[in-house]
């Protein structure tokens, strides 16, 4: 479904993309993890058509977005990092305006609209202007925006960013549905747990470079299963264990103690890269 | 070509929704224009027979086409910058002939309803103006000429700052010198030369001539013609600088 080949991207002398090559079969939930800056976002406006990239290919579906924008943009729903809503519209009428944009029937509007608003319980907000909306219903309000034109792929660019633990709970729910419905998700986050949660694979990118390629579970194996963190002399440790067992003997070993816990992404990235995600 | 009424029709819709607001303040510019210049000064000023309420009316009109016209950069803007809307468009499919044309003809219709305030307004104050064909027409290509400006600034401009910047530089100063106060050929012959690059001068020229019945004259409708032909090409080449 996204196939990149060499991207390059600079914004003056800051190397934003370093010949970066993925791809991302159909129907895969993909998350695109690194820490703010990394080119995450980046990435995401190049294939949407709001920046360009200085050189190397990219194609959605097999469509060349340099050579065809308007046919590439048709395939995609776009849910960006921040709320770009017109909040002096209505839901209905935002709803509507994509759906014109993107040169849908009178019927297949509104019949997509009220659909997508009973799918992120929504419905009873329909005539609210979206300036009065809380950033939770925004977000949600987004995501229908994003699906009325049914995409085949949809961009989702920290998706929960700056919402609470429970909105952020239900927004997950809501894009494991939108993935089980066919529709294909890139997904950028540095919230690990988001990605362990959500992804069928998850790529790791620093300073514009493609570092780790693969499926969590897999990652993590390759360090083991388990992580005591211990402190010394002011800075924090990390130990990975095979099992339960060895890490609980490394922890009656320590003097000071430690903490038994399971390895997850950050782990794996730390590993990797000798950098935090956050 | 529905990309294209998309956008005009969003851009109607926040129109419609802030309609009472934007008539108060389309309203004021003229009324104290005609109450302070128009009143005050039409018992001491006569202009070869015409009063001055009668010639202030028409450049007016110009003027209010050239402003209202105009501030859809301020719309733009404030979806650019503060909604950050614009990247609706820009991640949907639709061409860069379609956003201007959308955002181009949205600037006309609020530059009609401005001037329809200045015409019910200026019959209020008991002028009555032969409103014509060349009227409309030159009222029309001014009107879509800083509407297509507008939509290139808006491009081009990289903050509300540099929009705010722009409108003291451009639309300020062709606003009181366009010939909208005064008959330009009251001036020296090197200051009519320059004023006369002016678009708004040949707009106020086309639109006064016609509303106070006088034939029309083909230098202001063609260089009016050219100014939208420019303006729209630029308007088009500029939405691409609005990508990073």
């Amino acid at each position: 479904m996204i196939e990149l080949q060499h991207i390059k991207k600079a914004f003056g002398k800051t190397v934003a993309l370093d010949d970066l090559s993925l791809s991302v079969p159909k129907g895969e939930l993909f998350a695109f993890l690194g820490p703010n800056g990394a080119g995450k976002t980046t990435t995401i406006r190049i294939l949407n058509g709001l920046s360009y990239l200085d050189s190397g290919k990219a194609f959605i579906a097999g469509v060349d977005i340099l050579k065809n924008p308007l046919d590439a943009k048709r395939l995609c729903g776009m849910v960006a990092q921040h709320t770009n809503l017109d909040g002096e519209l209505t839901v209905m009428e935002n709803l509507d305006i994509h759906g014109r944009l993107f040169g849908m029937s009178k019927k297949d509007r509104l019949d997509s609209s009220l659909e997508l608003l009973e799918y992120v319980e929504m419905a009873d907000r329909r005539q609210s202007f979206v300036k009065t909306l809380s950033g939770g219903l925004k977000r949600r309000l987004m995501i229908a925006r994003a699906l009325i034109h049914k995409p085949q792929l949809l961009f989702l660019d920290e998706p929960t960013v700056g919402l609470d633990a429970s909105i952020r709970r239900r927004i997950w729910s809501l894009i494991k549905k939108i993935n089980q419905a066919g529709v294909t998700i890139f997904l950028t986050t540095h919230y690990i747990e988001e990605a362990e949660f959500l992804a069928d694979r998850v790529a790791f990118i620093l300073e514009g470079k493609l570092r780790e390629t693969g499926v969590p579970s897999d990652i993590m194996a390759r360090l083991g299963y388990w992580a005591v963190d211990t402190f010394e002399n002011g800075d924090m440790h990390t130990g990975f264990f095979p099992d339960r067992e060895a890490a609980g003997d490394y922890i009656q070993s320590l003097k000071g103690g430690g903490t038994l816990r399971r390895v997850n992404l950050e782990d794996a990235f730390v590993t990797l890269t000798g950098k935090r995600v956050k | 070509m529905s990309a294209f009424f998309a956008i005009y029709l969003r851009e109607m819709l926040i129109l419609k929704h802030k309609f009472k607001r934007q008539i108060a303040s389309m309203s004021v510019s003229p009324l104290l224009y005609m109450l302070t210049f128009g009143c005050a000064l039409a018992s001491s000023v006569n202009l070869d027979g015409v009063s001055y309420l009668e010639f202030l009316i028409p450049g007016l009109v110009a003027m209010a086409s050239m402003t209202q016209a105009f501030a859809i950069a301020t719309d733009i803007n404030v979806a650019r910058f503060y909604f950050h809307a614009f990247e609706e468009f820009q991640a949907a499919p639709v061409s860069r002939m379609s956003f201007v044309l959308g955002e181009t003809l949205a600037g006309l219709t609020r530059a009609l309803l401005s001037i329809a305030i200045v015409l019910i307004l200026g019959f209020l104050f008991g002028v009555r103006l032969h409103l014509g064909f060349y009227f409309f027409a030159a009222i029309l290509l001014n009107s879509f000429a800083f509407a297509s400006l507008a939509v290139a600034m808006a491009m081009l401009v990289k903050s509300h700052a540099d929009q705010g910047l722009l409108s003291n530089f451009i639309i300020t100063p062709m606003a009181f010198l366009g010939g909208t106060f005064f008959p330009l050929d009251s001036l020296p012959t090197w200051a009519q030369a320059i004023l006369n690059i002016l678009p708004l001068s040949h707009a106020s020229k086309a639109i006064r001539a016609d509303a106070l019945g006088q034939p029309p004259e083909l230098i202001p409708f063609v260089v009016l013609a050219g100014a939208c032909i420019v303006f729209f090409t630029l308007a088009i080449f500029s939405v691409s600088k609005a990508r990073d």
